[in-house]
């Protein structure tokens, strides 16, 4: 383990049930940088955040963040470690019976001893900093979709975390709000000295941002590299992820019987 | 037929394994959220919080339903005992009913439907809009945060709202019997206030729907956080509280009664 890796994960497994999700995955985060995590839908990316959360047990391997390996912490360690990131769900997460000034105020009242005066003046410089300090007032159901995620952005930094994690923290926003997202994610890292990991399917629109790059495929890494390198990868994956090819390393079809038998048993039973 | 016959006993030995699972996941989680309670006492603004919306939620209908079955028990009470000459009993029979029976239940069936069913549908929700996972990716503790104030305004609410409803009550009975009907409006109170035992019908009854308040807020906080996080998963889990909370109340009740009234 090098002290240059927020977090470092090797030879990790996991499985929901008897179904095995993740099959030997190797990867590092360096300290300090934006590193993104690519896949198909469904290719384990969330979990993967999960089990570096602690939310997960690894069956095999380990995950080590910031010096712990979290699959041994028991559940005071695990919020120990937990205060030191931050996370942006997938459609935000908002508390919806909370006020977006109360959302973004939730993790310093309950974690910390601060005086009212105190969180209220860290609170709107959160929300200035993602350009929505006029919103406070308002409820999460009167935001659109982009200024939800911005808001749970400072919700999720409301501390000054050393990781952040970002699942898909692009789907469904239009080109502007997804433009100011991706802006936000690499400023705040490196305003805040922090470590990022983003997990997308947004090839173009991450590839500005980032540092390194992982493409996950059946449970591992099966390529990395820096944008540049990946986007001229000759990897079949690779090749097939970031050029959208239909059919490729990753099939088209879903494994079934073979077509032409299939459809003649049909003829013979008419 | 003797393969069907065998499948239905398989069927019926999943079912009570499933059951049986779920009892015990049930009990765990009773487990885990009274022993992450102690917010409430470090907090009690959470509590009240929480004891306000199901007030509001349920204070209304409560108040008015109240009012029309002590109408009801005053009408036929009076039909009953009029046959044998003494209506001046009719406060003591609307009193004792709803003391002792209606109160407690109607108002924990009424709130179940109306407040129990709300608790497991935003619970749900937010287990659905992965509310419940960011709060413990924040290091906080969704039972301790969310469950638990929830879980002990229901315990608390219950019995509130059984006073009022019982109140409210006898108020209706007094306004058929004694304004509408004629009954006499001293014997109506004077005999009320001789019958009813303060230990025996009072606090039997307080202690009832403290026990409903139990029972209603634990299923309604254990299907909210048991609920699959879809839409189909959340309803069902609503339904769910609303029917197995009838069901538990009813037959709660038979049992306290048969404790609590025995020598009777
Ligand atoms: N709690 C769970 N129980 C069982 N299977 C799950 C659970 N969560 C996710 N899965 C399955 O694990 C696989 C990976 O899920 P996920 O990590 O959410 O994928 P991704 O985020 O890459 O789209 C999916 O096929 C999903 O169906
Ligand atoms: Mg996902």
């Amino acid at each position: 383990m090098s002290p240059d890796n927020f977090v470092e994960i090797s030879g990790l497994q996991f499985g929901y049930g008897r179904r095995s999700i993740l099959k030997g995955l190797d990867l590092r985060v360096p300290r300090g940088q934006v590193v993104s995590i690519m896949g198909g839908s469904g290719c384990g990316k969330t979990t993967l955040l999960r089990l570096i959360g602690g939310a997960l047990r690894p069956s095999q391997g380990s995950v080590v963040v910031d010096g712990e390996s979290v699959g041994a912490l028991g559940r005071d360690g695990l919020y120990r470690l937990r205060r030191k990131m931050g996370m942006l769900f997938q459609f935000g997460a908002l508390f919806t019976d909370l006020s977006v000034f109360d959302n973004v105020a939730f993790p310093m009242r309950e974690r910390t001893a601060l005086p009212e005066p105190i969180v209220r003046d860290l609170v709107l410089m959160k929300l200035h900093a993602v350009g929505l300090r006029g919103a406070a007032k308002l409820m999460p159901a009167e935001l659109s979709g982009g200024m939800a995620r911005r808001v749970a952005l400072a919700r999720a930094v409301a501390l000054d975390p050393e990781l952040i994690m970002y699942d898909e923290p692009f789907t469904g926003l239009d080109p502007i709000s997804l433009a100011v997202i991706s802006n936000l994610i690499r400023t705040l890292n490196d305003a805040l000295g922090a470590t990022s990991i983003v997990v997308t399917h947004d090839v173009r629109e991450s590839m500005k941002i980032l540092d390194y790059c992982y493409l996950m495929a059946e449970g591992q890494i099966v390529a990395q590299g820096t944008p540049a390198e990946m986007l001229a990868s000759d990897k079949p994956y690779a090749r097939q992820f970031f050029r959208g090819e239909i059919d490729g390393a990753v099939p088209f079809h879903y494994p079934g019987a073979d077509y032409r038998t299939e459809l003649r048993l049909g003829n013979r039973d008419r | 037929m003797i393969d069907k016959g065998w499948l239905t006993v398989g069927g019926i030995g999943r079912w009570a394994i499933d059951t049986f699972l779920r009892l015990g996941f049930a009990a765990r989680f009773l487990g885990l959220t009274l022993l992450n309670s102690g917010v409430c006492l470090r907090r009690p603004r959470l509590v009240v919080r929480e004891v306000y919306f199901s007030g509001v939620l349920s204070l209304v209908i409560i108040l008015v339903s109240g009012l029309f079955v002590g109408m009801v028990l005053g009408l036929q009470g009076y039909q009953t005992l009029k046959t044998y000459g003494s209506e001046s009993a009719l406060g003591v029979l609307v009193a004792l009913s709803l003391l002792r029976e209606l109160g407690p239940v109607i108002t924990a069936l009424l709130f179940a439907s109306r407040a129990g069913s709300a608790v497991t549908a935003e619970i749900g929700l937010m287990k659905a809009t992965e509310q419940l996972r960011a709060m413990e990716m924040m290091a906080v503790d969704p039972i301790a945060r969310v469950v638990a104030p929830r879980f002990w305004a229901g315990v608390i609410s219950t019995p509130l709202l059984t006073a009022m409803f019982t109140a409210m009550g006898i108020y209706g009975g007094y306004l058929v019997g004694v304004v509408l009907l004629g009954v006499d409006e001293g014997s109506f109170w004077s005999q009320m206030q001789n019958s009813v035992d303060f230990r025996e019908d009072v606090v039997n009854g307080l202690l009832k729907s403290l026990a409903f308040g139990f029972a209603i807020s634990w299923i309604a906080v254990f299907e909210g956080y048991d609920a699959p996080p879809t839409a189909e998963g959340v309803s069902g889990a609503t339904t769910r509280t609303v029917v197995t909370s009838a069901l538990t109340i009813l037959f709660l009740d038979y049992i306290l009664t048969s404790l609590m009234f025995r020598g009777l």
